[in-house]
């Protein structure tokens, strides 16, 4: 154990136990993260041919997903109002929002078990924290099959369809991404915070994320209004994708929303990720108070 | 009762710490029970810098939470605690620093990855200086021999070589104290003996204050001078482990082979020994274990054709199996 370590990260060090510097969570939270991923890389790396297998194995897994449009298009022309290349831009952005944020937040789901066979608590005495610790265990680059198959699905979309570009269209779909990825995290960590309460509530969370991405891939006329209420302002998983893309599309948006709302999705990410913040940090301190 | 200590140095001070569990057991589809549990009922103690102390108690006494209270993994309920001046509930990351923490039955390493890959990744989360961490590493790697597993994932080692990487991986951010939680259950005896004297070096030469709950008395007896019994979450008993058979009130066994049988031994004036078991030509005479045998040894000799005798040391676990009956029948 002698030889040093890749270095991933240009900390400065300190004496353990000699001088406390404070720093912020966000940032320890962030370097942890990088620290734990940079390990499960290094240890997936060793096994090459098993991670180009089961990041194939991904990625084909969800292709077939699209293969089903496809096969659907084969005999109509336009669902719900949409044609094939517009329901590829709505599928490959939910998909590759949706990969994005599991690829770097999929691990939150295994919460629920960690607080069933107490192996949280060997996270709580180490000093960084729990979030990170959990959201990068088991970090799984296989995902990235996910996130490529939902990035060729948009591709085609992006140069198949005659879209007018703007420069706010333009600047629409890198933005339309990472919110639309950033909200699917929060869902991730408010999923597990509702783990430290109900352990058996993984299910919930998946109906939530892997759901919520099959809901966005279709367009929101297709279902009823109701629904597409509820995804709107309740868990506003409509920002991730429909709202944003309608504008590139130039259609209307679902329930009669003004134009500006395509523009939300960044504040929306935010507003989600303080909720989620505060569920997380509730949910620990429950834990933390009960111990189971 | 109780060990004098130096309150200057104290590096554990617990005053009237509780934890009160609210356990909901269902009773139908939607309706459940709430039922108050006291795990850990006004627990005050303080354990000096460099002092080596057993935990010792039944299931469910309360060990576990006192042992994550002071890790700061569980919030008390009442009274207050400190280690090191630290909050441990308040400051638990910044505390996390100076405290190493085994569990013996769940693993702080990563199952999947080899022993060194975890080592690795506990060189950057604790920001171990390079040098320090490698005279840490190097030091456990011989004194646990560890050098032939460190490239073996952590969920093929036997539970002792998993223990051992255990240890290792509590200490290589020099903590100055470490609890470790049943830290030789489930071990062969030679896992054991080694852990034990790991633990009683490691005490000896670094200083570092240990903190240990076990169900194996022998691990009290070979490690700790002070011994904390904890039942129903209060703590019945602090002090030497000598001083354990007093207030136990144990008795020391006197075992007498006489040249023939005779009926049960007795000796006049001495009421506190009783004969308790007579076979053949061998006797059992109970006496307390804090009187001398030797004046009981020569009556024998001279009412008695004594041919042979020893005398058996009480079983600490009977002693405090007393102690639990004594104190639930009150």
């Amino acid at each position: 154990m002698a030889e040093s370590v890749e270095s991933v990260d240009v900390a400065v060090r300190e004496e353990p136990g000699a001088v406390f510097v404070p720093r912020s969570r966000v940032v320890e939270g962030v370097r942890a993260y990088g620290l734990i991923v940079a390990m499960w890389l290094r240890s997936t790396m060793a096994y090459r041919t098993s991670f180009v297998l089961t990041t194939f194995g991904n990625f084909a897994a969800t292709a077939f997903d699209f293969v089903a449009i496809l096969l659907m298009f084969s005999h109509v022309d336009v669902l719900g109002g949409y044609t094939l290349p517009e329901i590829a831009l709505l599928y490959g952005s939910a998909g590759t929002a949706f990969g994005l944020a599991d690829l770097l937040m999929g691990s939150m789901d295994r919460l629920g078990r960690r607080v069933r066979d107490g192996t949280l608590d060997t996270l709580l005495v180490r000093p960084v924290p729990v979030l990170a610790q959990v959201a990068a265990d088991r970090f799984a680059l296989r995902r990235l099959g996910r996130v490529s198959q939902g990035a060729l699905v948009l591709g085609y979309a992006l140069v198949t369809l005659d879209i007018d570009w703007t420069v706010a269209k333009v600047l629409m779909v890198p933005l339309m991404l990472l919110s639309g990825a950033a909200i699917f995290a929060a869902v991730f960590v408010a999923g597990a915070a509702f783990q430290f309460v109900a352990q058996d509530a993984s299910q919930v969370q998946n109906s939530f994320t892997y759901g919520g991405a099959t809901l966005l891939q279709y367009p929101p006329t297709v279902f009823a209004t109701d629904l597409v209420r509820g995804v709107t302002f309740v868990i506003p998983l409509a920002f991730v994708n429909w709202l944003p893309a309608l504008y590139v599309l130039g259609r209307d948006y679902p329930l009669g929303l003004p134009d500006w709302v395509a523009f939300l999705p960044p504040l929306v990410a935010g507003a989600c990720w303080a909720v989620a913040g505060l569920a997380w940090r509730a949910g620990l301190r429950a834990y933390r108070s009960t111990g189971s | 009762m109780g060990v004098s200590v130096d309150t200057d140095t104290d590096f554990i001070e617990l005053d009237g710490v509780e934890k009160v569990f609210d356990v909901r057991r269902r009773t139908g589809f939607l309706r459940s029970e709430r039922r108050e549990v006291r795990a850990v009922d006004g627990i005050s103690f303080r354990v000096g810098r460099g002092e080596m102390v057993g935990y010792i108690g039944p299931n469910g006494a309360g060990k576990s939470t006192t042992i994550k209270m002071l890790t700061g993994i569980l919030t008390p309920s009442a009274g207050s605690l400190r280690v090191a001046g630290i909050d441990p509930s308040r400051e638990r990351t910044r505390l996390a620093q100076r405290i190493g923490v085994v569990f013996g039955q769940r693993t702080t390493l990563w199952w999947d990855l080899p022993l060194r890959d975890s080592y690795r990744l506990m060189h950057r989360m604790y920001r171990i200086p390079d040098d320090r961490f490698r005279v840490n590493m190097d030091r456990c790697i011989e004194l646990l021999d560890l050098a032939e597993l460190l490239d073996v994932p952590v969920r093929q080692l036997s539970l002792g070589q998993r223990m051992r990487g255990d240890i290792a991986a509590a200490l290589l951010h020099d903590p100055e104290v470490l609890y470790l939680d049943e830290p030789t259950i489930g071990l062969d005896v030679v896992s054991k003996a080694k852990v034990r004297g790991f633990l009683r070096d490691l005490n000896a030469e670094r200083g570092t204050t240990v903190l240990l709950t076990t169900h194996d008395l022998t691990d009290i007896e070979q490690l700790c001078k002070r011994v904390m019994v904890i039942d129903h979450g209060r703590l019945m008993y602090d002090g030497a482990l000598a001083g354990l058979h007093e207030v136990g009130e144990s008795e020391r066994m006197l075992v007498v082979d006489l040249e023939r049988e005779l009926p049960p031994i007795v000796l006049e004036s001495e009421h506190s020994v009783r004969t308790v078991k007579v076979e053949g030509v061998r006797q059992w005479l109970a006496f307390p274990a804090s009187a001398s045998a030797a004046p009981l040894v020569a009556r024998i000799a001279a009412e008695y054709p004594l041919v042979d005798l020893s005398v058996r040391e009480p079983d600490i676990e009977a002693v405090i199996a007393k102690m639990y009956a004594s104190a639930s029948g009150l």
